[in-house]
């Protein structure tokens, strides 16, 4: 461990506790989490499992910091992610947390690095820094001979490679992914499944990906799953923990 | 940080299809607006200036301009002395006799021929036409060969103090510049009736004579007492109603008309414009969600939209004052009839042009500010889910 000092609340990197999400339809309240507990290490790779409407885009919502519990704590780099305001949030976000979407979400208009560079709008970097970092983390993704292109110009796996050069460009510590592999087939699965290894390995990031590909969770270190805003395995499940 | 412009002109090249929609529709606006504001202008120059409704004026029977009409300066004399015509202070009638002539003078902006009105006139005149102003220079005296020029006159054939101005072989001296609150005479040149009648050989008559009432309502009195001489053969008429007259075949009502379609023409292409900015920016509520989950603020957003719809409703506004500019062309072909002038002087003025460009930014901000506001508005969750 790090000398870090850590809130005696914190957990881990991410300390969900107790944590209820409610939507308030109409009179109709649907309860979508119901008391979840989560902790991931720093460093930690989970993953998160469960079927579809089960609560996993909205847990991770809230560990990534663009949704508020209804009631309980997320605790995510040493911050209670619940109590921040609004405008404290995204500014949190921009520094301690890297999106990876199911579908790539990168800006049609702009070129590779252009997508790469847009966290970086948010720092005080200069232009040329920022276009530097931004071909670094094209070049941790393996796509500099891509840097240039639009993402029409690109495949699916291609495009989300740009996405993940995008998520770490600013260095975060979170990286939150939901279904990162959806859209992929087999094999450009299999080479962000690779890529997300390496992230989690050789940059020390700390992943939480939801999924449906039981092949993407067997590559994380943790692996829970989410039935009807509950965790049904309260045992963790450690997979490969440890030496590899 | 904001985001940089490039992405919002590289989303509207993009998207040029629907870029070209909202700014063919922002220019319908601008263009139908920039027309409407020259047109409302020059019609109510037209309508308000021209002939006060408390003055007559009397002319030959059956003459429908001034230039065919001539009355004995005999008859004049007597007319002019009619009870129901207003005195001045000394006690002299409120009446000018007038005579007119045409030169023809090239435009100054194409070289081109075209006639110039020169008015011969009493000082009293100035005092019945009523409006009439001197800008610069003095009035012409009597017995030089002086002639002011109206405001119009200099500007389109450049005829300013000190410059000569030949009239029927002899060499005239402009003196100074009037204007007379936009009305037909800015478009003449007056000269001093006794000195200008002798080259025109209107000596033994006038073309016309314009008279002040007492009472605006004894003009019908007025008119039957003088039409009723058989052997004057005069015909009076309200001088606004005379001018009316003349100012062609469009008249007020028809120019409502065209004012009330426009207005609706306007009013649905407003809602037509914002309505494409509305699916522009709705089209990317993911792209927002996108960017918010980031870190931009939501001003950052909102800002870069609306900068994005200035920049499309701008564009459309410029090219609304080009497509209304050719207006001008069609006014001065009209001008070049003398007294119609007045009915069709709508130029696209410099101000009604900002003011079209001004309306353009107006309908940006709002066009793009109520989707953007949605945009911005809505959970980042929530626009992540719209794909
Ligand atoms: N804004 C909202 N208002 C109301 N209900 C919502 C809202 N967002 C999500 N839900 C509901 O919450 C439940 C969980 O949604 P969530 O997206 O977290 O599921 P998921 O596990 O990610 O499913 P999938 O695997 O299909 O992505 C669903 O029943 C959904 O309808
Ligand atoms: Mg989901």
């Amino acid at each position: 461990m790090t000398a870090e000092i850590k809130p005696i609340h914190q957990n881990g990197m991410v300390d969900v506790q107790n944590v209820r999400k409610i939507y308030r339809r109409d009179s109709q309240e649907i309860t979508v989490l119901n008391g979840i507990d989560a902790q991931v290490a720093e460093g930690g790779f989970f993953a998160l499992m469960g079927p579809s409407g089960s609560g996993k885009t909205t847990l991770l919502n809230l560990i990534a910091g663009i949704d508020r519990p209804t009631s309980g704590k997320v605790f995510v780099a040493g911050t209670d992610v619940s109590q921040l305001s609004e405008g404290r949030l995204a500014g949190w976000r921009s520094v301690n947390i890297g999106f990876i979407f199911q579908f790539y979400n990168l800006i049609p208009v702009l070129t590779a690095t252009e997508n790469v560079q847009l966290p970086l709008l948010l720092t005080r970097l200069s232009k040329k820094e920022r276009r530097e970092r931004a071909l670094m983390a094209l070049n941790i993704v393996g796509l500099t001979d891509r840097a240039d292109h639009y993402p029409r110009q690109l495949s699916g796996g291609q495009e989300q490679r740009v996405a993940i050069a995008r998520a770490i460009v600013t260095d975060p510590k979170v990286l939150v992914a939901d279904e990162p592999t959806g859209d992929l087939d087999s094999k450009s699965a299999h080479e962000i499944l690779d890529l997300f290894d390496a992230l989690n390995n050789d940059l020390k990031k700390t992943i939480v990906m939801v999924t449906h590909d039981p092949r993407a969770a067997a590559r994380a270190k943790i692996c829970r799953h989410l039935d009807k805003g509950v965790m049904i395995d309260s045992e963790e499940r450690e997979l490969k923990d440890g030496v590899r | 940080m904001a985001l940089p412009i490039s992405y919002n002109i590289r989303n509207l090249l993009v998207r040029w299809r629907v870029s070209l929609l909202a700014i063919g529709g922002v220019a319908l606006v601008v263009g139908v607006f920039v027309v409407l504001t020259a047109m409302a202008s020059g019609f109510r120059i037209a309508l308000r200036s021209t002939g006060r409704t408390d003055n007559a004026i009397v002319v030959r029977k059956g003459s429908t301009s001034e230039i065919i009409s001539e009355i004995s300066r005999e008859n004049a004399a007597v007319i002019m002395l009619d009870p129901r015509v207003a005195r001045d202070s000394d006690g002299r009638p409120l009446a000018s006799p007038e005579i007119l002539t045409f030169l023809n003078l090239p435009r100054k902006l194409d070289r081109v021929l075209v006639n110039v009105a020169v008015r011969g006139v009493a000082p009293a005149a100035f005092k019945v036409r009523g409006g009439v102003r001197l800008v610069t220079g003095r009035l012409f005296r009597p017995g030089l060969l002086e002639v002011v020029v109206g405001r119009r006159t200099r500007d389109r054939f450049g005829l300013n103090i000190d410059m000569p101005l030949k009239i029927r072989k002899s060499n005239w001296n402009v003196v100074g510049i009037f204007e007379s609150e936009g009305s037909s005479f800015e478009s003449e040149v007056w000269a001093d009736l006794q000195t200008l009648a002798e080259p025109i050989r209107r000596t033994q008559d006038y073309q016309s004579i314009v008279l002040r009432l007492t009472d605006p309502g004894s003009l019908q009195e007025l008119t039957s007492a003088l039409e009723s001489n058989p052997g004057w053969q005069v015909e009076v008429k309200q001088e606004r109603r005379y001018y009316e007259d003349q100012s062609g075949s469009v008249t007020a009502s028809l120019m409502g008309l065209t004012l009330f379609v426009s207005i609706i023409m306007g009013v649905g292409a407003v809602f037509a414009a914002m309505n494409t900015m509305y699916a522009i920016v709705s089209a990317r509520t993911c792209e927002i969600g996108t960017l918010r989950a980031m870190g931009f603020s939501r001003s950052a957003v909102l800002i870069s939209f609306i900068t994005e719809s200035i920049l499309l409703s701008g564009v459309g506004g410029l090219l609304g004052c080009l497509l209304a500019l050719p207006i001008n062309t069609i006014t001065s072909a009209t001008n070049s009839v003398n007294f119609a002038e007045l009915a069709f002087a709508f130029h696209t003025t410099p101000l009604a042009l900002s003011i079209g460009l001004i309306f353009a930014m107006i309908m940006g901000v709002f066009g793009g500010l109520l989707p953007a506001l949605r945009a911005a508005r809505l959970p980042i969750t929530s626009a992540l889910r719209e794909i």
